[in-house]
């Protein structure tokens, strides 16, 4: 008998008998009933309490806050994609400057140590925020790659202020994401931070070193 | 430093020397108490025990469907592109991940935290084989240049000071000695990222495996489980049976509790779900993903009513965190992959009763543990019933069950009964220990290592309750 049919056969002829399975209720995870200034708040709060920073920009005017936080930091190169209309604007808005805008739509084995070592920051849009746990929520595309939010040192981020819901449990409901969950799905709540030397924080240790959002409002 | 081996079946004399090291006993005190404070605080705007009854009805569900929902993980998960594979132990199991790695001719695995990989000896299996066999957590990569083990199932190396690491970092890669963390860490992440470029293959545990939709749940703070499940080329993902979830939304209570107990953060850096490997069109991500599904004694356990709670545990580490035996003796006391009140309970059935049988005891029954519990796994009755195991007075399905049976305490305990039963022989054998009380021997085994030796009374409490009666009858009579 494989391993797979024995371990199945063993969990089925249980020596106790079968179990009742209990149903669950979730109220305590969702109906937070926070408004759209609680949210945030909350968000900011949380966010900036792991070292995230946040900088309130508007929809229209948010590139010029890009181009000040790229200048602020230094970045030389940013890596970002091409058809989101974040990415999209972004290119818009630096074309000409001083700022090398490195593409992403390629294969990562060809330009591995290029993203490792040589870009300053990665600029990715975002589905949304959490309020509750101060959480940005990504579905990285071929557009934007997986490693576009974790290998260079700084990450941007751009949230819309109305793409902030309460809770984790609220996000998952209300976009459906048991319909159809992609290769790779992710929280982000602050940069790479690590407390492995005798408790004492440090950023940066394996992903970014810095994690900025510029919150769009309308 | 020398390379240390501790075992369970040396717990006594282990805990011995941690209790007269003044450095571990420091490290783990300080550490303890800010994880307990910041714990408590991190739960302050919760309605706590609601979500600790739903943290527990979401185990208790997965486990009372346990055989359909591991099907139906591995149905969406190779819906998925998710290849799946059984282990019924950890040897097995190292065998699986040694073959996937050869048929990819990989010489170097870098990996992500994993307690299981612990548990089946992973990295040595590897390392036998010619495979470079990597840690990149922090902690655990510390730990493994110091040849040694995680003492701590969240903080791997908790157990080492800041000029400890210091001089492991300066010895083991070659920087120059600082004390100054962020220069350490920063050296880290250039020496790691090096080895996640050149990684062929790279090994992570599982947090949370979603059976509705096929999906990897990993909670981390660094990236390096995000390195780890996306740079190199395949991803082999292994886990125990009992960390299946049904359901999607089953992962946001278990999560929030998880990083709350765990380190007293309200949320962790990262939560990287997984579905799947690079799929048409995309640029990074691994080509080959692969779930190992590792028995390795759980099914078992899920055999007894009892013992099944046992597999309800989310691995947070808050009985270790809150046990005053662990908080004193340290992980590397227990000689096992599970440490603390959960590695008493747990260890057991994993190695058998023989090694085993001290660990139950290591305990003072103070009930924090239980308390504590995210999913409310009334910890302190099964290390009572696995006391019972050891002793031969359980049920007996536990591996190694009555290992610490001994004739001479049976026959202490079969004589007390005895007297205990015969009023008239007891009354005469306390009223002849009192008598002889100058006899008592001031040694009475491990009791008088920490204790002065208990003296019969002079008058038993019958004595002095009839005396005081005849005294009240006396006064009566003359008033």
């Amino acid at each position: 008998m494989s391993a797979r049919d024995a371990i199945l056969k063993r969990l089925r002829e249980r020596a106790d008998g079968p179990l009742e399975a209990p149903e669950s209720d979730f109220t305590v995870m969702t109906g937070r009933g926070w408004t759209a200034q609680e949210r945030l708040e909350r968000f900011e709060r949380w966010i900036t309490s792991v070292h995230g920073e946040v900088i309130h920009t508007s929809r229209d005017g948010w590139t010029e806050s890009l181009a000040g936080v790229l200048r602020d930091k230094g970045v030389r190169r940013l890596a970002l994609g091409r058809e989101h209309p974040v990415a999209a604007a972004a290119r818009e808005a630096l074309a000409g400057g001083d700022i090398e805008l490195v593409a992403v739509d390629r294969d990562i084995e060809s330009w591995q140590r290029e993203l490792f070592e040589s870009v300053d920051a990665g600029l990715t849009s975002t589905g949304g925020g959490i309020a509750e746990t101060g959480s940005l929520w990504l579905w990285p595309t071929p557009d934007e790659p997986r490693l576009l939010s974790l290998v260079p040192p700084i990450h941007i981020a751009v949230l819309d202020a109305e793409a902030l819901e309460d809770t984790l449990h609220d996000v998952m409901a209300g976009h459906d994401w048991v319909a159809g969950m992609p290769a790779n799905a992710l929280l982000v709540s602050g940069p790479s931070k690590t407390a492995d030397i005798e408790q004492t924080l440090a950023y940066g240790v394996h992903g970014p070193r810095e994690l900025v959002v510029l919150v769009r409002h309308a | 430093m020398s390379v240390q081996t501790f075992t369970p079946d040396a717990f006594h004399r282990q805990a011995h020397e941690a209790l007269e090291n003044p450095q571990i006993r420091a490290n783990f005190r300080q550490a303890m108490d800010g994880l307990m404070s910041k714990r408590r605080d991190s739960f302050a705007d919760w309605d706590l025990e609601t979500l600790r009854e739903l943290g527990a009805n979401i185990r208790l569900r997965a486990l009372a469907r346990l055989p359909d929902l591991l099907e139906r993980l591995e149905a969406n998960c190779q819906a998925n592109g998710i290849r799946v594979h059984w282990a019924e132990d950890g040897e097995q199991a190292c065998r699986l991940i040694r073959e996937l790695c050869e048929a990819r001719e990989a010489r170097s695995v870098i990996k992500g935290k994993s307690m299981v990989s612990e548990e089946m000896h992973l990295n040595a299996h590897l390392e036998a084989a010619g495979i470079s066999a990597l840690e990149s957590d922090l902690g655990e990569y510390l730990v493994q240049l110091n040849e040694q083990t995680p003492s701590h199932i969240i903080m791997p190396a908790i157990h080492l000071n800041t000029d400890e690491i210091a001089g492991i970092m300066h010895d083991k890669t070659g920087i120059a000695r600082t004390r100054d963390v962020d220069t350490m860490t920063a050296a880290a992440r250039l020496q790691l990222r090096e080895r996640f470029m050149a990684a062929d293959v790279g090994v992570s545990g599982v947090n949370f495996a979603v059976a509705e939709t096929g999906t990897l749940c990993l909670v981390e703070n660094e990236g390096n489980g995000r390195m780890t499940t996306t740079v190199p080329p395949v991803h082999i993902a292994v886990t125990g049976i009992e960390k299946v979830v049904e359901h999607l939304r089953d992962v946001a209570p278990l999560y929030s509790l998880l990083t709350r107990s765990a380190t007293g953060q309200h949320v962790t850096t990262y939560f990287n779900m997984i579905s799947g490997p690079r799929r048409a069109g995309e640029h990074d991500g691994p080509e080959e993903v692969h779930l190992v599904l590792v028995d390795n004694g759980r099914s078992g356990i899920y055999q007894d009513d009892q013992l099944l709670d046992t597999l309800r545990c989310i691995r947070c580490g808050a009985c270790m965190n809150h046990c005053p035996v662990y908080t004193r003796v340290g992980g590397h006391s227990y000689g096992t992959t599970y440490p603390g009140p959960i590695g008493s309970i747990l260890m057991p059935h994993l190695e058998g009763l023989e090694s085993t049988k001290d660990l139950p005891t290591a305990s003072s029954l103070c009930g924090a543990c239980g308390e504590v519990c995210p999913v409310k796994i009334p910890i302190p009755d099964l290390l009572v019933r696995l006391r019972r195991e050891a002793v031969g007075e359980g049920r007996g399905n536990v591996r190694g069950a009555g290992a610490k049976r001994s004739r001479k305490e049976l026959a202490a305990w079969k004589g007390w009964q005895w007297l205990a039963t015969h009023p008239g022989l007891w009354r005469s054998g306390t009223a002849m220990a009192g008598r002889l009380r100058g006899l008592t021997p001031t040694h009475l085994g491990p009791w008088t290592d920490y204790r002065t030796a208990p003296k019969p009374a002079k008058t038993t409490l019958h004595g002095l309750l009839k005396q005081r009666r005849a005294r009240r009858a006396a006064e009566e009579q003359d008033a």
